[in-house]
């Protein structure tokens, strides 16, 4: 009968062992999502490098050829960061470094647009940008369709610059933007396309013509400087 | 409200992998009291025992049973077989006419009310000192009963003794996974024992001390699970039950899913009921690991399970609903990011280190099963059967048992 016995050690030292092996488990857990922080901090220095020095680039030799200017920070670099995020905050909590990560991360694509911007009125490159803004505060399935439609145009149009903004981002550049282009948070999806801002889903069709016709209008611009370049000439 | 939903799952999942330690724990704490004998044995002394074998509409069966008891090595004079036709509709009772020959087998015949009424026909007309069951769907080693008599000789405390029961010959995919699931039972029943915790003692050859059934009266009908019910009753009244890991006791077992899925249903839904009925054994001190193991392990498991189907269903309607979505605003197309696999997006959440600790655990409960039965041939493929196929179909046969259980009840409350 002596195994019969009532024990109630054995329940707390089973107790301690499955503590233990949980512990164990988040420990496992925590080490690969710090792993995978460090991952997004890394793809994010190599971003922002590549941007300070496109723009101390472009600064440097503003006055010379645009030939020079070499710039390789690319969309899909910036898409996939932003990819990673997403994906960080929903699977790795909202912690304080991914959330940081998620500031930098805006702030890298202002940049990134203002820098683009620049170079292509300067150097005559075929760009079109689209700012979108979105929310995560609120189920919202309109987002998730716009975010597919602008990743089908991204993949369709290399040349299509997509920076996305959540409306909720606490950053003062931001909230500057919002401003801006006057966007509220019940009219989102939003986008801005050529100063033109639309809000609400807009299916693929339409955002093509429009996308299409921003190429022409980029395209026709630099002709026309470089037409004004001439003729001061 | 999502938090607490959130926080029940790691509490789900805390318990589970609390029930497998607490048996590795004993294992660990007993596994030099595990004695696996080869070849035969002797007892000091040959009690009588009556082995009764139950039969309805088992024509195909039956005969191989009893034979199996005839071949058994025990002194013809001490061993009794009560054959006993429950009204079958088939040719059994002609079948078991051919065993009135023999000196120690009775027949006898009755009207169909079930398997309890059968055994309690036998119950009524044996003298013997000690009683036990066969279903007509199982046969049994030659040396099955000796090893469990001697259970009985080593301590005068045990009451019933139940054995190892090992799947016949597994063909379907079912019954190689039904072959796994057996093995571990033979682990975790040991367990149980040790513990003096056991909750069913099962149809194929539980040998039972006749003054248990003298002292606490026959079997019930208990919602289809007589031998569920008789163990409960015997831990109620502190009666020892001890198992005996290499008696061999090979039983068929369901060959579809639809045979399987009847069984289990039964099988549930006999333990949430036998607990209803016996719920005050509950957190008792006084009924020992019986009331703060066995029973909360199975309540454990079959809310558990539950709560983490519904939530696989759930997060499966999410990513359906959005993958839905998807197709409707950019028709088929995959988008470059699905060719280049990124281990960046591996979930290694704490639930995936979890699941492993859990499957290793499960995984060598079945190993250790194997190695108590004697059974040397490791099989991962049954293992894999196992994991997939219960892990899909079990919760289906959990939710129907709580479903019928909830819906029989209904009719009392008005």
């Amino acid at each position: 009968m002596e195994n019969n016995k009532f024990d109630w050690r054995k329940y707390v030292l089973v107790f301690i062992i499955t503590g233990m092996l949980f512990a164990t488990a988040s420990y496992l857990s925590n080490y690969f999502g710090n792993k995978k922080v460090k991952e997004l901090r890394d793809i994010q220095n190599t971003i922002a490098l590549d941007i300070l020095s496109s723009e101390t680039q472009y600064a440097l030799l503003s006055e010379l050829s645009c030939k020079n200017v070499n710039y390789s920070a690319l969309s899909g670099e910036l898409a996939e960061l932003g990819n990673k995020l997403e994906w960080g905050e929903e699977n790795l909590g909202q912690t304080k470094e991914v959330d940081f990560l998620r500031k930098y991360y805006a702030l890298l694509q202002i940049k990134d647009y203002l820098l683009m911007k620049k170079i292509t009125a300067r150097c005559g490159e075929q760009y079109a940008f689209v700012l979108y803004f979105y929310t995560t505060a609120e189920n919202c399935s309109e987002c998730e369709r716009t975010g597919l439609v602008l990743s089908k145009l991204r993949e369709k149009y290399p040349e299509l610059r997509v920076y996305s903004f959540d409306y909720s981002t606490e950053l003062s550049a931001v909230e500057a933007m919002l401003r801006i282009y006057k966007i509220e948070d019940t009219k989102l999806p939003a986008l801005v396309l050529d100063d033109e801002v639309l809000t609400g889903f807009r299916p693929f069709e339409e955002l093509e013509t429009k996308i299409q016709k921003s190429f022409n209008l980029e395209t026709k611009e630099v002709v026309a400087e470089e037409d004004k370049q001439k003729a001061g000439e | 409200m999502s938090a607490v939903i959130n926080s029940l799952f790691y509490v789900f999942l805390f318990l589970s992998l609390y029930v497998q330690v607490f048996l590795l724990v004993t294992f660990i704490e007993n596994r030099k009291k595990i004695v696996i004998r080869k070849g035969q044995i002797k007892l000091s002394h040959y009690p009588t025992v009556t082995v009764m074998v139950p039969c309805w509409n088992e024509e195909k069966t039956v005969a191989r049973t009893v034979e199996s008891l005839l071949a058994m090595n025990y002194p013809k004079d001490k061993l009794t077989l009560f054959v006993i036709d429950d009204g079958s509709t088939d040719s059994t009772w002609e079948v078991i006419q051919q065993f009135n020959k023999y000196e120690n087998v009775r027949t006898f015949t009755k009207e169909n009310g079930g398997k309890h009424t059968a055994l309690n026909l036998g119950l009524k007309e044996t003298n013997s000192e000690f009683v036990a069951c066969l279903d007509a769907d199982s046969f049994a080693d030659p040396e099955s009963l000796i090893r469990i008599m001697s259970y009985f000789e080593a301590n005068p405390d045990v009451m019933a003794v139940s054995p190892s029961v090992i799947v016949e010959s597994p063909q379907s995919l079912i019954q190689k996974a039904q072959k796994a699931e057996y093995d571990m039972s033979v682990y975790i029943k040991k367990m149980l024992g040790f513990l003096g915790a056991i909750h069913v003692t099962p149809g194929p050859l539980t040998v039972f001390k006749k003054k248990v059934f003298d002292d606490l009266g026959p079997y019930r009908k208990a919602h289809n699970t007589e031998d569920m019910e008789i163990a409960y009753r015997m831990q109620k009244n502190g009666y020892k039950i001890e198992q005996c890991n290499d008696a061999y006791i090979y039983t068929n077992t369901p060959k579809t899913v639809k045979k399987l899925f009847k069984q289990r249903v039964r099988w549930i839904y006999g333990f949430i009921n036998n607990t209803i009925d016996y719920r005050r054994l509950l957190f008792k001190k006084k009924y020992g690991h019986f009331s703060f193991f066995t029973v909360p392990a199975g309540i454990v498991s079959i809310v558990s399970a539950t709560y983490l189907f519904i939530r696989m269903i759930n997060q499966f309607t999410v990513s359906a609903q959005s993958k839905i979505l998807a197709l409707q605003t950019t028709g088929i197309y995959l988008p470059e990011s699905a060719y280049n696999f990124d281990l960046y997006f591996f979930n290694t959440g704490v639930l995936l280190f979890v699941t492993v600790i859990l499957f290793v655990l499960l995984i060598t409960s079945i190993i250790i099963g194997k190695w108590m039965s004697e059974d040397r041939r490791l099989s991962p493929l049954n293992i894999l059967y196992f994991i997939v196929i219960y892990s899909v179909v079990a919760p289906f046969w959990l939710m129907k048992a709580i479903y019928n259980t909830i819906f029989a009840q209904k009719p009392s409350w008005r």
